[in-house]
């Protein structure tokens, strides 16, 4: 059995979780969280933990924006971090793009989106 | 007319406040080309977690605003700069197209933000090379222009907007090689910490702050050093980091310059006017909400606080019944500052009170008092100076107060 602590990023209060593992890394108890998402990031952080990403897409057309802003639609594994900024560095978008245009999708395979998260009309 | 300097998260929701409660003439002067303040810049998602119930990215929560300001009457003037407000709530503005122009307004809610605090505040030893800047300062060129600013960098201070750069620069391939922080602990959101700092393996050095810059022409490395509990440099412990960027995240300052001109009551502590509950400043008729009053954590309290003097300014314009009585608001022991500094009389709506606290602490009691006598308490867990604290307090509790009468917050032991 080994223990481990863990910060939940879930929302800003940032609760300090003690995590109870038995020897197949398999969670036996969760404490110090104050509400039900703790535990799931709790588990999720173990087996697959998971980040969304925010970052920016080089745009043409426009007079005022040289980039546009974009996020991953929903997390993704944390170990293909720095592959996924490799292929949204490689895009470039056309104006107009509009929030939650998608820009590049099922980013490496993980069926996650790369969204505009800001309206670039010209 | 109801003129609202600024077009940021608080300029826009109190003309949107305003509007909706009948002021048909507001008009939004903005000096970018156009609305959204620093949100634009902040890409990253962690807004509208309180106000919209949902994780969304800074230029998505400015987004959901400014294209609310499309659908209605409300004037919005870009690329202009206004350069003076006077107690007469006489406006002057310029920008290339139309010159000088001079406005009268019915009411002026201050909505200007705040700016960081530079290299110069710091009085760091050394050369002027470039690659020194406020993390903002790179995180526009990051995010606004699409260029990187260095490689190689080192961070100086662990408020938020340090930790969220340190993440922004590693994910752009610069190499971040440390964040050191003053204090003896890190002003940022333990969250953050985690997402930006540890995720990434880049040290938090507290208790340590930058002695020396070195370098000709370009930034080329920083002499850090511990420093002890009176926060001076301790002898023998600098280190010599290599860098081609220091970005500083040291403190954000309310934007005043011209609420100052306008003779407006300046708090020391907040470097923001000094507001009653409805945000209205010294000057009746003149409000302020935001950043300009009070530097927040979280845009989504801004947007609740620019609603209150957006309602309050066009109550002011409609009705014209000045309150002019107020009973004063004080810091006690182990708070740093409260905001409202007053509270009008009499009470007739939940007031909320926010306030910061002057250092870290584990399980106490926030109480309020009515001179002396406490009226309401709330237990907390956990209280830091980095997280700005709320209480709300119910009408009934104010009943019969007086402007001879003192409320106080403070933070005391179980």
């Amino acid at each position: 059995m080994k223990k481990i602590d863990l910060t939940c990023v879930v929302c800003p209060f940032g609760c300090l979780m003690q995590i109870e593992l038995d020897d197949n890394d398999k969670i036996i108890s969760v404490t110090g969280n104050t509400c039900k998402r703790g535990e799931t990031y709790a588990e999720n952080e173990i087996t697959d933990p998971r980040r969304n990403i925010c970052s920016t897409v080089r745009i043409e057309g426009s007079k005022v924006h040289n980039v546009v802003p974009v996020k991953t639609s929903s997390e993704i594994p944390k170990d293909k971090i720095f592959e996924c900024m490799k292929e949204i560095n490689k895009v470039v978008a056309k104006v107009p793009v509009k929030i939650g245009d998608v820009l590049i999708s099922n980013v490496l395979g993980t069926k996650v989106d790369i969204v505009a998260t800001n309206n670039v009309l010209d | 007319m109801l003129a609202i300097i600024g077009a940021g998260p608080a300029g826009l929701a109190a003309a949107l406040e305003a509007h909706k409660e009948g002021i048909k003439d507001i008009v939004i002067f903005e000096r970018a080309k156009e609305p959204g303040g620093i949100l634009l810049q902040c890409i990253h998602t962690g807004f509208g977690l309180h106000y919209f119930n949902e994780e969304i990215s800074g230029p998505e929560y400015a987004a959901r605003f400014s294209e609310a300001i499309k659908d209605t009457d409300i004037k919005l003037i870009c690329d202009t700069m206004v350069t003076s407000i006077s107690k007469d709530l006489e406006i002057i503005a310029m920008n290339k197209k139309d010159g000088l122009m001079k406005f009268k307004a019915d009411a002026i809610i201050l909505a200007m933000g705040c700016r960081e605090r530079p290299r110069g505040a710091l009085n760091i030893y050394g050369t002027r090379p470039s690659g020194i800047m406020t993390a903002g300062a790179a995180q526009e060129y990051i995010n606004i222009k699409g260029y990187m600013p260095g490689k190689k960098c080192v961070i100086l201070g662990s408020g938020d907007i340090g930790l969220i750069m340190a993440r922004r620069m590693t994910l752009e391939g610069a190499k971040v090689e440390a964040v050191c922080e003053l204090l003896p602990f890190s002003g940022g959101l333990k969250r953050n910490i985690v997402q930006c700092l540890d995720d990434y393996g880049i040290p938090l050095r507290l208790s340590t702050t930058v002695v020396c810059v070195h370098g000709k022409e370009r930034l080329e490395g920083v002499t850090i050093a511990k420093v002890d509990d009176k926060l001076q440099p301790i002898p023998d412990t600098e280190e010599y980091i290599e860098c081609d960027t220091l970005l500083l995240s040291v403190g954000l300052i309310p934007e005043n310059e011209l609420s100052q001109l306008a003779g407006i009551k300046i708090d020391p502590v907040t470097k923001g006017p000094v507001v009653s509950d409805t945000r209205e400043t010294s000057i009746s008729g003149i409000f302020a909400c935001g950043n300009v009053l009070q530097v927040h954590d979280l845009v989504d309290f801004v947007t609740l606080e620019s609603q209150v003097a957006g309602k309050a300014a066009a109550e002011f314009i409609k009705n014209r019944n000045l309150k002019n009585e107020f009973a004063k608001v004080v810091p006690g022991e182990r708070v740093r500052y409260i905001v409202p500094q007053k509270v009008s009389l009499p009470v007739t709506e939940e007031l909320t009170f926010y306030f910061r606290v002057t250092n870290e602490f584990d399980n106490m009691i926030v109480s309020l008092s009515v001179n002396d006598k406490e009226i309401y308490s709330k237990k907390k867990r956990k209280l830091a100076p980095g997280e700005m604290e709320n209480l709300k307090i119910k009408t009934e509790l104010f009943e019969n107060l007086t402007s001879d009468d003192v409320i106080e917050i403070k933070v005391k032991e179980k």
